[in-house]
């Protein structure tokens, strides 16, 4: 000890201090960084499995090596998946969007090809690959016990982020070319919360920065407590806005009257005749 | 009904000797018999079609808006000072908001009866503009807007333009994210208009948008300002609908001198009254069962958010879909920026609908030369021109509701949303000419079948087997009355090309215009088939009756049988 304290003022001191620190830095970071791909419990066995899916599933447009397959035009059949993470795979998967039955402008949601536990090989294989988010732990989904100021405060959240596409009650909205972005409805949190940090399609990354998870539950929270809320003021033709309502006044309002105006002319003080 | 010519005088029942004293009294001082019976009120004709009660359906819509619309100002705070909200919604507890929304919220969830009165309001707020433009139609396809009823068809459409600034405005006061995106919507609209656009702007919401001053504005002209328009506009147009008496549909007996049809009292009185209640049960019911608004769905308005489905009330429609589909179209004089991408579609193109339908009766009085009066409504068939133009109309405002809706579209029948728009870009041009050309074919053709059953006689339904073992269903003429009604129109004048030059040989005065109307005018009645002269008629009366080629006489009773053999009345 005694040699420490006397060469603390040695030349070198201060650059063996800052060396000592950038390696501790380093190594919590490295430590930390890495966690959301470490963090999956995924044995080799899952991960060979996985993969042995993948090569069946879905290699003949992601490529063997999940590396995506490009067109002589410069897009791409499947885009390479290397780093897209587990949870990337469990949503895509786990709401049947991959694999597509057909090429289209966006998969669409349908039942899901895989049993629970192949996405889980499929996304252990995926996870291998590359660093990627992590399937979302409870932190993000559980909605139990959210008080009436974080709901509220997530609906404040999904109202700036997600009503633009998603409809301010998630019946979801068009994008050009074909695109659009899904209803809500029915969506379970889990997948809710993969679509956010993975930006499935047309959809952006809202990364933990940009939102943290407590106001990604949050916003989930909204949207379950706004679905599972009653139609106040009855039926609500689908939550689509003034276009349901124009066409109701037309067909059942100017309808209905026009055909109570037909009964009331052909009523006449002729009654007598017969 | 059925006791009209046999009831006993009111004055002899027990009520009208009940009666008798109070309305004596209050006869004495209001004088109100003498006046009736002068004026002829009471006993004043209406023609009875089912057509004639489409304005009725406006009429009441307005009324039930009037009730609802008293009961709603009770309650709401038109203000955009910002307060924080405590009531029953708690999804939005505690959010800071506008009075206005707040206590429109208020309305939905902590008033009693608040949410059915606000959507019986919305419901019967999307029937009057809609009953207004069916009435429209109605009498626009009849020819019912001619001399002498101009200035009625122009008090007409003022209503209209009244009435969807007046759906606009209330569509606005709960300042909830879509009445707000409504507003951003006419404020783009009045910044595009050249030159005076932002002036417009500031003059409007006392500042940039959107201020603090646009909902107690809108309030104004909501409750008060437009209303009291609307109320006088009624009142003139009844007044001259009583003046120039009801148009009627032709037919024997009726003339344009004379009125068939039931008196006010007590028919009119007691149909129109019912009308009023089945109206506002209607509104009532859609107001029970259909949510219409759901304002606490959208939150409170924000300028920087915006939800997809963002469209307005259903009468703007058109112009949200003439937006919509326009090209970006943008350019720059002297350092101004000219917006032809907002200013032609949401500006110029809602004007053009307006200046035709306001010119309409006039051009078309130039067009045919036409001076007359007429009480006796036009057979849509009979006007093949008038009536492939609105046809026309009608299409080009049904693609424009097509762009308006195109994401909703897009969305439930799956297709691409540039798909649809470049269809309603092309066909906003294209299928008004194509429905015009089949519409004006069908009058055509139609006009065709009338002449035909004139001059051939209906068919009887009674086949005959000649001599040589051909078999011929029997024609017999129509009833009398039945072709009264069919030829109960002008003839087709003759067109003549205009005069080249005067009296004096001198190149005509107004050459051009006169050649111009003349190109019109040919168009106008191009194809349209004229009615069997009288002596047509006469030759085939004979012909038809002729009895030497036919077995069997069919008696005057015999109005033919159907294809099940059921005896028919025509």
């Amino acid at each position: 000890m005694r040699k420490l304290s006397t060469r603390r003022r040695h030349p070198l001191a201060g650059i063996v201090v800052l060396l000592l620190a950038l390696g501790v830095v380093g190594g919590v970071y490295s430590a930390v960084r890495f966690q959301p791909a470490s963090a999956e419990t995924a044995s080799a066995n899952d991960v060979k499995a996985g993969r042995n899916l993948f090569l069946v599933g879905c290699a003949s447009c992601h490529g063997k090596n999940a590396s995506g397959i490009e067109t002589k035009r410069g897009g791409n059949y499947g885009p390479s998946l290397i780093g897209v993470g587990a949870a990337a795979v469990d949503f895509q998967v786990g709401t049947g969007r991959m694999p597509m039955a057909q090429s289209a402008p966006q998969a669409p949601a349908k039942d899901p090809e895989y049993t629970a536990e192949e996405t889980r090989q499929l996304a252990a294989y995926i996870a291998s690959l590359a660093p990627g988010p992590a399937i979302p732990d409870d932190e993000y989904t559980d909605i139990s016990g959210k008080t009436v100021e974080q709901i509220r405060e997530g609906g404040e959240f999904f109202r700036t982020n997600c009503t633009a596409c998603h409809n301010s009650v998630g019946a979801g909205g068009a994008l050009p070319g074909g695109k659009y972005a899904p209803k809500l409805d029915g969506v379970s949190a889990k997948h809710i919360a993969e679509a956010m940090i993975t930006g499935p399609q047309q959809m952006p990354v809202f990364s933990d920065d940009v939102i943290t998870p407590e106001d990604k539950s949050n916003i989930i929270a909204y949207i379950k407590q706004v679905q599972d809320q009653p139609n106040y003021g009855g039926m609500a033709g689908g939550g689509l806005g003034p276009v349901v309502d124009g066409l109701f006044t037309w067909i059942i309002g100017i309808g209905g009257l026009v055909i109570a105006a037909v009964w009331i002319g052909a009523h006449g003080a002729r009654v007598k005749k017969k | 009904m059925s006791t009209i010519d046999e009831s006993t005088n009111i004055e002899d029942t027990a009520f009208g000797k009940k009666a008798a004293g109070p309305v004596e009294w209050l006869d004495d001082r209001l004088g109100l018999a003498g006046a009736s019976k002068r004026s002829h009120l009471l006993r004043k004709v209406f023609p009875e079609h089912w057509s004639f009660m489409l304005g009725e359906i406006a009429l009441w819509s307005f009324v039930v808006l009037l009730l609802t619309g008293t009961f709603l100002t009770f309650w709401y705070q038109p203000s955009m000072a910002e307060t924080t909200y405590n009531g029953s919604y708690t999804p939005l507890n505690g959010l800071e908001m506008s009075h206005a929304y707040a206590s429109t919220l208020d309305i939905s969830f902590d008033v009693r009866g608040g949410l059915l009165i606000r959507q019986i309001h919305h419901w019967a707020a999307a029937l009057f503009v809609a009953a207004m433009i069916v009435h429209m139609l109605r009498v626009m396809f009849t020819g019912a807007y001619r001399k002498p009823r101009e200035i009625n068809w122009l008090i007409g459409i003022g209503l209209m333009v009244l009435g969807l600034v007046e759906g606009f405005a209330g569509y606005s006061l709960p300042d909830d994210l879509l009445s707000g995106t409504g507003l951003r919507f006419v404020d783009g609209l009045l910044r595009s208009i050249p030159i005076v656009g932002s002036y417009l702007e500031f003059f409007l919401f006392g500042g940039e948008f959107p201020g603090d001053v646009i909902i107690p504005r809108l309030y104004m002209a909501h409750i008060l300002l437009i209303p009291a328009l609307l109320l006088g506009l009624i009142g003139a147009h009844m007044l001259l609908l009583v003046y120039h008496k009801h148009t009627q549909w032709g037919g024997p007996g009726r003339t344009e001198k004379n009125v068939v049809g039931y008196p006010m009292l007590p028919v009119y009185a007691a149909k129109a009254g019912g009308f009023f209640f089945v109206v506002f049960g209607f509104t009532a019911i859609m107001g029970a069962v259909l949510q219409i608004n759901p304002i606490w769905a959208y939150g409170p308005y924000n300028p920087s958010e915006v939800t997809a489905g963002s469209q307005p009330d259903w009468y703007m429609g058109f112009v949200e879909g003439a937006v919509r589909i326009m090209p970006n179209f943008e350019s720059t004089f002297f350092n101004y920026t000219w917006s032809w991408n907002v200013f032609l579609p949401a500006a110029i193109l809602p004007g053009l609908f307006l200046g035709v339908g306001v010119m309409w009766p006039f051009l078309e009085q130039w067009i045919t030369g036409d001076k007359r009066e007429h009480h006796l409504l036009e057979r849509p068939r009979n006007a093949p021109f008038r009536t492939a133009f609105i046809v026309a109309a009608m299409t080009a405002y049904g693609v424009l509701w097509i762009g308006g809706g195109n994401d909703i579209i897009a969305t439930k029948f799956h297709l691409s949303l540039n798909a649809i728009t470049w269809f309603c870009r092309i066909g906003l041009f294209v299928l008004p000419v194509i429905t015009f050309m089949i519409t004006k074919r069908i009058c055509i053709g139609l006009q065709r079948a009338d002449a035909n059953r004139i001059l051939h006689g209906y068919e009887t339904g009674v086949i005959e087997r000649s001599p040589d073992g051909g078999f011929a269903e029997r024609h017999a003429p129509l009833p009398v009355g039945s072709q009264f009604t069919l030829t109960n129109h002008d003839r087709l004048p003759a067109l003549e090309a205009p005069p080249e030059t005067d009296a004096n040989g001198v190149a005509a005065p107004h050459g051009r215009k006169a050649k111009l109307r003349a190109k019109v005018r040919a168009f106008y009645y191009d194809g349209m088939i004229d009615k069997p002269t009288v002596e047509d008629v006469h030759h085939a009366d004979e012909h038809l009756r002729d009895h030497d080629g036919h077995p069997v006489e069919l008696g005057d009773e015999f109005q033919g049988v159907s294809e099940t053999g059921v005896p028919r009345v025509h």
